[in-house]
């Protein structure tokens, strides 16, 4: 599993590994906001949690018919297929190399966006708690949909169709904390609904990826 | 690591394309499968490794025994040969790579990027995965494909040691490989193709 999580860190960050792609689309994304919207700062303020989740979520949306897809492509999943690791650790470590080239970059990337949007300065933690504890659902959620899509070629749209509905949650909950803080509310209960989503997601989306894999492999 | 496959029947989306598939394959034993294209060499040599059920039948052999090497050559382009190759010995627990770069000639080719090499050379380091899984049976399609006869010469001494060994080989080719193996002619197990029913109205008719 940890050779699996090495490569697929290592083909990211080589050329053409589209490690930065999701990021530089969160990144402009998020700023076209303020223009699409006005330069309103009390504007900017409420919608900022809303744009900072549905701007991550889109962001990763965008890399994730790379999971798969690539490694099919060239027969590596056939030959991963008849290795000792079992398809759902394979699912598993797959996620994990995408939360790490994707998920944790547009965490790092997220405050400083907020500082553009003009975040409440009570909010931030929380935005970055509420990141942290909910991209890697993401992630998971994610290698299912590319897990289903594997064998359909210029399968992205797809894949979107299958995969946002069920980010639906996890958008609801992260941006609800946010909100919640930036309200001075108590933001621990979404949080924490939020973080149950994603342990949830994690224990069960790696055997429904294997299981859509090996139907797709036939 | 005896494989033994009993009344096997395969089949390649939704059409049964073999049934009655009988033979065994005992250690230090090659066998080649011969049949025509699209005859289910590929289909049959899927289901033995294990990525397609079978239809019917079965197929008795150890867990882990089989290493595949399909059509495509699961090659990053991205990595170097040494790379590639050290991953999947990652993978299947082995540690040494270097015979297995050393059996294809891929000692000079270690550090260069797979994706800069030549058909003939990706196939090689395809082939040099093989030896890195340890694996003592190995299902090979149209192995030599895009190999040049010093490689071809290679590929068989390879697989001739792989029997030494104690393991065993099951191909799918059309060439002489020059090693003592069984051959296995797959049409004998053909079945007979129904006519499939048209549903598309837009479907072009032959007929016409």
């Amino acid at each position: 599993m940890k050779a699996v999580i090495a490569r697929d860190l290592r083909l990211a960050f080589r050329a053409g590994g589209g490690f930065g792609l999701a990021l530089a689309f969160f990144l402009i994304a998020v700023t076209l906001v303020p223009f699409g919207v006005g330069p309103d700062t009390d504007t900017l303020r409420t919608i900022a949690p809303g744009i900072l989740w549905l701007g991550a979520l889109l962001a990763c949306l965008l890399s994730l018919d790379r999971i798969f897809q690539l490694d099919w492509e060239d027969g590596t999943l056939d030959a991963l297929a008849t290795a000792p690791l079992p398809f759902e650790a394979l699912a598993f470590a797959k996620a994990a190399a995408h939360w790490l080239t994707t998920g944790l970059p547009l965490v790092l990337a997220a405050p400083v966006l907020a500082v553009m949007l003009n975040l409440a300065p009570a909010a931030f933690p929380w935005l970055i708690g509420s990141l942290l504890a909910g991209t890697p659902a993401l992630s998971a959620l994610g290698t299912f949909g590319a897990a289903l899509t594997v064998g359909v070629k210029r399968g992205g749209l797809l894949m979107s169709l299958l995969v946002l509905p069920l980010y639906v949650p996890t958008l609801l909950f992260g941006a609800l904390t946010v909100t919640r803080a930036m309200g001075g509310f108590d933001a621990l209960t979404p949080l924490a609904f939020l973080a149950g989503l994603t342990l949830a997601t994690l224990a069960v989306m790696p055997f429904a990826a294997a299981g859509a894999l090996r139907v797709n492999l036939r | 690591m005896t494989l033994k496959v009993t009344d096997l029947s395969v089949g390649r989306g939704g059409i049964r394309l073999l049934s009655g598939v009988n033979f065994a394959l005992v250690p230090g034993q090659a066998l080649v499968l011969r049949g025509p294209n699209g005859s289910g060499k590929t289909s049959l040599l899927r289901c033995l490794a294990g990525l397609t059920p079978p239809l019917a039948g079965r197929i008795e052999m150890a867990e882990d025994a089989i290493a595949l090497a399909g059509h495509a050559d699961g090659i990053k382009a991205q990595l170097s040969v040494a790379e590639n190759l050290q991953f999947w010995a990652a993978m299947f627990g082995s540690a040494n790579i270097r015979p297995a770069l050393e059996a294809f000639d891929l000692i000079p080719l270690a550090t260069r990027r797979a994706g800069e090499l030549s058909a003939g050379q990706k196939r090689r380091v395809s082939l040099a995965r093989l030896l890195v899984t340890g694996r003592p049976i190995w299902c090979l399609d149209e192995p030599t494909v895009s190999l040049d006869t010093e490689n071809v010469a290679r590929f068989a001494a390879a697989v001739t040691a792989h029997l030494a060994t104690g393991g065993s080989a099951i191909l799918a080719t059309h060439i002489d490989l020059g090693f003592a193996a069984e051959t296995l002619d797959i049409r004998q197990f053909a079945t007979p193709r129904e006519a499939q029913q048209n549903t598309d109205p837009f479907a072009w008719d032959a007929a016409q």
